[in-house]
């Protein structure tokens, strides 16, 4: 079984997940493509359970507030250059107060866990052909921050300037 | 300036250490080029044509003389002993070997510097005005915003990967010297009738391939909100910026494809999620930030000494003094600006040696403190006049008294096909025959401040655009040709990017060109008129005669 990093830990996983164009499996847990989590047109009954993934030119707008009952939803980074998830993520986190567990999946490396850990990620599918243990003790090369960000609700300068 | 606290050092002692394993990996192939290749450029290095080349940061310009000599060190252990300061108040070094680099950071970090964000898809080093703090005209000193904008940028985690490298200035004075309206954002200190201090915020201006002038986004921001704001432009940008074409990817191509209103509202409608959230700035920290960049022990009323005679004794001092150095708010001080524009030398150069002598000058003239300015020069802000003289002749010894400040062969250079990978045309070998062809004092006196900037290609870091003289290399066929244009300038009311004259010319014919455009000035201009004056009035059509005769 494929295994991620969650909140620190590394776990097994078994969220199947599905492509934009890609077939659904006959159960199980399902992270489905939003546009067709929004369409309404899957049975979700027919499944353990159902979370879902972002790609990562959505535009969050009044429907988004729905992912709020999800028990996960990942963010897709197609390749790790590509920084738009972050601003999902903040996003999902500040601004629809999405409290669940937050994946990101795609090009995920150990280079940018750590932003992405900022942004609001606790759940990480680092990219199959790299050592996630590796990843897991390199996730916090910095123990000093300057902004605020999800891990650090004040800017340092509140800490050290207030 | 500013100084570390144990919180800013360790940020970048971690950064090393970091920077060091991500080396490692690479050199151990567990890094594909691809994935190491962002990581390395956040970290100010490139791959050049003959070696990396390492960009290190300067913020805003400050130095101190302890971080020069360290400088000076690098360039003597690591390079060939130089370093080239560049158009954005860095420097770089030319030759180090990659395995050195992690060292090379180990050593700039036992003195506050760095290379983070020196290159990279984000946000780059906040540049401004290099007479900050001295200058009379000062609605109030940019820096300590400046340094604001330095730590809230220092690994912003959601905006490391952006579309496109993203740059920064600030101008505290009302003669715009920093350039703004050319950045991705420009913010412009202003005071309002009540004497509250503000930001006009302009967004969208660059050079590079398709030059476009900033456009104001938000007048007069109140001061505290300057972080959520810009959250809220760089949220947008990393958004919805184009990611599709790099050529097409940078902020101005947005905000002119959604237009500036529309813009402005995708901003106003992220910001309410941000304004007032924790990063907003209180009183106590703006303080803390300004206390950072208090005035200098400065004596009251110095004597001059014997400066008047001194200068009256001495054409060669009286022309340095005429050229090289800035009225200062404080009597009996002035600012001196070093010039590393001697002819021959690459424009912005500096030997280990002549950096040792300028930490050693910093600390008997100017309080220990140096300035690096966007035409890549050097400053000594804070110099009593009593010792100009003495000052001077140091720098004269040392070949960085060039009385050309301000003047055409001060002229802004990359380093072109010398140097770098990517130009069309080599640039320091013309830059130095036009300053050649232009080596009488009394005749470039007499034409006054014109800029010449020159690009080796069209990513224009020298910033042709802006010159009033633009030189820009391109590639004919295989062959190195230079496209001319008039009339640029910064400035931000008159900012306004230069025309093309007209086909691109030989290498040899450079400098003829140059002189026929400036006998064309000498000929129409009226008393006291700039060259570039006399160019907008006159047009363009004369200098292209006369050239294309
Ligand atoms: S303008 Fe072109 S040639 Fe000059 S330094 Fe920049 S990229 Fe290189």
């Amino acid at each position: 079984m494929p295994n991620i990093i969650l909140n620190g830990q590394i776990v097994d996983d078994n969220w199947q997940l599905v492509s934009l164009d890609g077939e659904l499996p006959a159960g199980g847990k399902v992270l489905l493509p939003y546009p067709l989590w929004l369409s309404g047109e899957v049975d979700i009954s027919a499944f353990e359970a159902i979370g879902v993934w972002l790609p990562n030119d959505t535009v969050l707008d009044e429907q988004a507030k729905a992912l709020d009952a999800l028990p996960v939803i990942a963010v897709d980074f197609p390749v790790f250059s590509d920084g738009r998830g972050y601003t999902l993520a903040r996003q999902l986190r500040e601004r629809f107060n999405f409290k669940a567990e937050l994946r990101a999946i795609g090009d995920v490396l150990q280079d940018q866990l750590f932003f992405m850990h900022r942004c609001g990620f606790n759940s990480f599918a680092v990219r199959a052909d790299r050592s996630i243990e590796e990843a897991l003790a390199a996730m916090k090369p910095f123990s000093v921050s300057y902004q605020a960000a999800l891990d650090q609700p004040q800017p340092l300068f509140a800490q050290r300037w207030a | 300036m500013y100084k570390y606290d144990d919180f800013d050092q360790k940020l970048v002692d971690e950064r090393v250490i970091q920077f060091r394993d991500q080396t490692q990996r690479y050199l151990d192939g567990k890094l594909a080029d691809t994935e190491y290749l962002p990581l390395r450029l956040q970290n100010g290095i490139y791959i050049q044509k003959h070696a990396p080349m390492l960009r290190v940061a300067i913020p805003y310009g400050m130095l101190n003389s302890i971080q020069m000599r360290k400088l000076a060190h690098i360039a003597r252990t690591y390079d060939k002993n130089y370093a080239h300061f560049t158009t954005r108040q860095n420097v770089q070094f030319n030759w180090p070997e990659l395995k050195d680099t992690p060292d090379i950071l180990a050593e700039l970090a036992t003195v506050q510097m760095h290379a983070i964000q020196t290159s990279g898809n984000c946000i780059r080093n906040t540049t401004t005005d290099q007479f900050a703090g001295i200058a009379g005209d000062e609605v109030t000193d940019p820096r300590p915003w400046c340094e604001i904008v330095r730590q809230w940028s220092t690994f912003h985690p959601e905006f490391a990967f952006l579309p496109r490298k993203f740059k920064i200035a600030i101008s505290g004075t009302t003669e715009d010297r920093a350039a703004i309206r050319f950045h991705d954002v420009g913010l412009q200190l202003v005071k309002n009738e009540q004497g509250e201090i503000g930001f006009d915020v302009y967004v969208g201006g660059g050079l590079g391939r398709t030059p476009l002038i900033g456009e104001l986004v938000k007048q007069n921001l109140a001061p505290q909100h300057l972080l959520t704001y810009l959250e809220a432009i760089l949220r947008v940008y990393n958004q919805f910026g184009r990611r599709d074409n790099k050529y097409k990817a940078r902020i101005k191509i947005l905000v002119k494809a959604l237009g500036v209103e529309a813009f402005a509202e995708r901003v106003a409608a992220e910001w309410q999620y941000l304004v007032d959230s924790p990063s907003t700035l209180t009183d106590k920290v703006i303080n803390k930030a300004a206390s950072f960049f208090l005035d200098p022990a400065y004596e009251a009323n110095p004597s001059e000494g014997d400066f008047a005679q001194q200068r009256a004794d001495n054409k060669a001092f009286s022309r340095f003094v005429t050229n090289n150095t800035t009225a200062h708010k404080q009597a009996g001080y002035v600012a001196v600006t070093l010039s590393l524009k001697k002819t021959g030398v690459p424009p912005g150069d500096v030997t280990d040696a002549q950096m040792d002598l300028i930490a050693d000058l910093a600390d008997q003239y100017s309080f220990g403190e140096l300035r690096i300015s966007h035409h890549q020069n050097v400053i000594l802000a804070d110099v009593k006049k009593s010792e100009l003289y003495a000052l001077w002749q140091a720098l004269e010894a040392n070949g960085l008294a060039t009385p050309n400040i301000g003047k055409l062969t001060d002229m802004i250079c990359c380093p072109g096909g010398d140097f770098c990978g990517l130009a069309n045309a080599k640039s320091i070998p013309v830059a130095a025959a036009i300053q050649e062809r232009f080596d009488d004092l009394d005749y470039l006196y007499d034409l006054g401040e014109i800029e010449l900037n020159f690009s080796g290609c069209m990513n224009a870091c020298g910033h042709h655009h802006i010159g009033n003289i633009g030189l820009l290399g391109v590639d004919r066929k295989g062959e190195e040709f230079y496209q001319l244009s008039l009339g640029g300038r910064a400035g931000r009311d008159e900012a306004n990017v230069g025309k093309i004259l007209g086909p691109s010319l030989k290498q040899e014919l450079i400098p003829d060109a140059i002189e026929k455009v400036i006998k064309v000035y000498v000929e129409n201009r009226l008393d006291g008129e700039l060259f570039v004056d006399t160019y907008h009035r006159i047009g363009q059509e004369k200098f292209k005669e006369r050239v294309y005769a």
